[in-house]
């Protein structure tokens, strides 16, 4: 437990990726199972302990120093877990070694609610304070030091030496704490086998280069459009059904819609939107903000299931019933899925159509020509590729729309973090928005962006913040109006959480407009007649 | 007891004030007469006309101020008793820093002693807290609160080295106010064995080499004027607080930045100085040292000067003890020196 601690310790404080990957590739390298099993569920979210609810906490700080200290420390430190953790002291110093990893998830598994506070005042006497830290944390629920799942996984696939890819497809059928993976991925043993239910590692695209067009054959090709959502794979085999995001996180939960439409034995490969009902069983889709009303939700309500009906647009089938079908061409899989969708009625489920065309340019013209906020671009796919899981050169290119465009005013800045700490990289950006009356304008804050300048911009930008600072808050900035920046981005949605109305969806910078006076840069209703008509509020 | 020193001790808008002696302790603007503590500028300004410290924390202001610090100047040693009109003055050693100094005052039959800021815990770079009884004891809270509990210094000069040995490839950045802690981190190092030189920013040197100079044993140390990134990678670098996140780094191979301060303890004010390795080290007494060193003095009356002190006057009453807050202004609140 206290190493895992010191880890956790190391991590929330750790703002850089590849050092934190560092710091978990050292951990499991140097962990014996089953702690490092039950330190990588801990960190992939994997663990299902029981809950202490705050007040079990705030009782057990309390039995330990006066209420009024209590306060007053809590207070100040402002987070109970960690309070409780700073003020503990120890009921005499004990011959006995602090609990491992594995001994705390293994009771605390067969602990009921009324043990728990028991089980927590030994090992609280036996952690120093970093270690009782952790150990609250893991009892409270989310261990928040910026860890996904992902990086885990990431860190464990370094330790092993193996693709992250080959983790994720079997992680689902792994329990922690992951023996048989550790024993594999330590070169001792088989690789685990995978479970039908299991996520397959999706295929995906490289952004396609235009200047490489001209060597690419459009008749070896297909294209389709790119739908705005988020990719998912659906698997259902004997009755049982999940639903995966690309990067393998069950999200069947969140979306009881779709997993009760998964009447298949199969994979399938698709894009997850939010679709209104139309006439003859037509449906239109909603921009992406509606898809968000959906996403990271707790409880699921029939009224947002209503509001909000999910849709999957179907690209590509995998697996139907026992045949494997990934090392086929794409055009004898898509026949597939066409012949798979005409079987029946599938409700829930449509497929992304194909799009003929003849020449690179004719296919542009239709990139051009696509208006609908829930396109965000083309897909071109070798009509000759297999199914491979990961980011392969040279198979599938996907082909975004050219974003939207907005010349705002640089307001405020802050710094980045890592290498970028001594930077000023973070920035904010406004437009003008009419004030009342006569040539009152003020300047309201659009969007963030902290990337799509080179280095050499960023030097400069970091001079010109430092000589425009007229106000600090804290590590932010306040900047005199004075430099104008043409903000890329790929759409605007509605936003009440802004105080401009708007948010703009992945904000970079395209352009430092050191020519533009700054009376010249967009006003607020160029951005509010770019957001789509939307059906739901 | 005999006069009560709330008839002779005052604290007027400069500090505190010795009405029978006329002079202040740390007074925070130039006054007649003033009695130093410790060389933090908290509580050493420069300017005052007569001015009473140790030898050390003299030294300590002419390197900060130039030589002209004070109009006249007065040394003592500790233990050394100096009357003044009908008030004897005696230094005795605060453990906080080099010099670092408690003002205990002889008046009317009443014994007061001033703690200034002190510690508990061994530290090569001075000498160790001498606790005196006394009627009144005039006490800091910077860390007056049970989550302030400082941990061993080893442990976290291991952790320090640890995380060199993981990111060889990188310097580790420490932050650590000038005068005290920089030093105090030099001999922990050296104590757990560190024998490398330790490389200092540029505004660090001076009092390093004062301490240096005082027979402190910190072992090879310089500045970093002509080292390439590459030359530093593996290296632990110093440099104030301030600078840790400051255009100066950018000449250090992806620095490690850690931060050595007893505020480090709480994890909101370690992510707010952006620090990847919070070091927990402090120079000032934790929770436990000063309910401790109040029983050591025996004191049935104590004042506090600042810091945390509310939940100081909780406990001390729980205890039995009087105790009152003097809110002393211009003091800590964590900037540059505690």
């Amino acid at each position: 437990m206290q190493h895992f601690a010191n880890l956790l310790d190391a991590l929330s404080f750790q703002p850089a990726r590849n050092a934190k990957l560092r710091l978990i590739e050292a951990y499991l390298r140097t962990t014996p199972d089953p702690d490092r099993g039950y330190a990588l569920a801990a960190l992939t979210g994997s663990l299902d302990l029981p809950n202490a609810k705050p007040a079990v906490l705030r009782k057990l700080g309390t039995d330990q120093l006066d209420e009024t200290l209590f306060s007053l420390s809590y207070d100040y430190v402002g987070d109970l877990a960690e309070t409780l953790a700073l003020i503990w002291q120890p009921t005499g110093r004990r011959n006995q070694p602090s609990p491992s990893l594995g001994e705390v998830v293994e009771k605390l598994e067969a602990a009921t609610s009324n043990e728990v506070p028991a089980l927590l005042t030994d090992w609280l006497d036996l952690l120093d304070p970093t270690g009782r830290w952790a150990l609250l944390k893991l009892i409270t629920g989310s261990l928040r030091v910026g860890v996904s799942a992902r990086l885990a996984k990431t860190a464990a696939a370094n330790f092993g030496a193996v693709a992250l890819e080959d983790i994720e497809e079997i992680w689902h059928g792994l329990k922690p704490p992951y023996r048989e993976l550790f024993s594999w991925l330590s070169g001792l043993g088989e690789k685990p086998d995978r479970l039908n239910l299991s996520f397959r590692p999706l295929m995906l695209a490289h952004p396609l280069d235009e200047n490489e067009l001209a060597q690419l054959k459009p008749e070896e090709f297909r294209a389709e459009w790119k739908w705005d959502g988020i990719r998912v794979q659906a698997v259902a085999t004997g009755g049982e059904r999940r639903l995966y995001s690309r990067a393998g996180e069950d999200i069947s939960r969140a979306f009881p819609d779709i997993v009760d439409a998964m009447a298949f034995d199969g994979v399938l490969d698709g894009e997850l939107l939010v679709a209104h009902p139309m006439e003859h069983e037509e449906v239109q889709i909603a921009p992406f903000n509606e898809l968000q009303q959906r996403l990271n939700r707790k409880a699921i309500t029939p009224r947002m299931l209503a509001d909000w009906p999910a849709h999957v647009r179907l690209y590509d089938i995998l697996i139907d019933g026992e045949a494997d079908l990934r090392p086929l061409p794409f055009d004898m899989r898509r026949q597939h899925l066409e012949d798979w969708y005409r079987r029946e009625s599938r409700p829930r489920f449509d497929l992304s159509p194909l799009l003929p065309f003849a020449t690179w340019d004719e296919l542009a013209a239709m990139r051009a020509g696509a208006r609908a906020a829930s396109i965000e671009g083309l897909m071109l796919k070798r009509a000759d590729s297999p199914y491979l899981g990961g980011r392969i050169k040279g198979r599938w290119f996907k082909w975004k729309r050219d974003p939207l465009t907005v010349d705002a005013v640089l307001m405020y800045a802050q710094r980045g973090h890592g290498k970028r700490s001594s930077f000023y990289s973070d920035f904010t950006f406004g437009c003008w928005r009419d004030a009342g009356g006569e040539a009152a304008r003020e300047l309201v804050p659009v969007g963030k962006a902290y990337s799509g300048y080179t280095d050499e911009e960023l030097q400069q930008l970091d001079r010109w913040v430092r000589n425009h600072t007229i106000n600090r808050f804290g590590p932010v900035r306040e900047v005199s109006p004075g430099l104008v920046v043409e903000l890329a981005f790929d759409a605007v949605q509605q936003s009440n959480r802004h105080k401009s109305g708007v948010a703009l969806r992945f904000p970079r910078i395209r352009r430092l407009r050191w020519d533009k006076p700054v009376q010249e840069a967009d006003s607020l209703d160029t951005l509010l007649q770019l957001i789509p008509a939307s059906k739901a509020s | 007891m005999g006069l009560h020193p709330e008839t002779w001790l005052k604290v007027r808008e400069n500090g505190l004030y010795c009405e029978p002696g006329d002079f202040f302790i740390d007074p925070s603007s130039p006054v007649d007469r003033a009695v130093v503590t410790h060389g933090h500028s908290d509580h050493a300004r420069s300017g005052h006309r007569t001015l009473l410290s140790t030898a050390e924390t003299a030294a300590i202001m002419a390197v900060r101020y130039g030589s002209d610090f004070a109009g006249t100047v007065q040394t003592l040693t500790y233990g050394e008793p100096l009357q003044i009109s009908d008030v004897r003055v005696t230094l005795l050693p605060a453990g906080h820093i080099l010099g670092s100094a408690q003002v205990l005052l002889d008046y009317g039959g009443s014994r007061v002693v001033i703690s200034g800021d002190y510690k508990r815990r061994p530290d090569r770079t001075c000498i160790a807290f001498d606790p005196v009884p006394c009627d009144i004891f005039v006490t800091e809270a910077t860390f007056g609160l049970p989550v302030f509990r400082h941990p061993p210094d080893h442990l976290e000069i291991a952790r320090l080295l640890q995380s060199r040995d993981l990111f060889p490839d990188r310097c580790h950045l420490v932050g650590v106010y000038a005068l005290g802690k920089c030093q105090r981190v030099m001999t922990l190092l050296r104590r757990a064995g560190y024998d490398r030189p330790v490389y200092l920013h540029g505004a660090l040197l001076a009092l390093t080499k004062l301490y240096a100079a005082r027979g402190i044993d910190l072992g090879p140390f310089s500045v970093l004027a002509g080292l390439t990134p590459e030359q530093l990678k593996g290296e632990i670098v110093l440099c104030p607080p301030s600078a840790l996140n400051d255009r100066w780094t950018r000449r250090l191979p992806d620095p490690v930045s850690a931060a050595a301060s007893g505020w480090m303890r709480v994890r909101a004010r370690a992510r707010q100085k952006g620090a990847e390795l919070p070091l927990v080290i402090s120079d000032h007494a934790d929770w436990d040292e000063l309910l401790q060193t109040v029983e050591d003095v025996n004191a049935p009356e104590v004042w506090i000067t600042h810091g945390r002190e509310d939940g100081l006057l909780h406990a001390l009453a729980k205890n039995g003890r009087h105790a009152r807050a003097l809110s002393l202004i211009g003091r800590d609140e964590d900037e540059e020196e505690t």
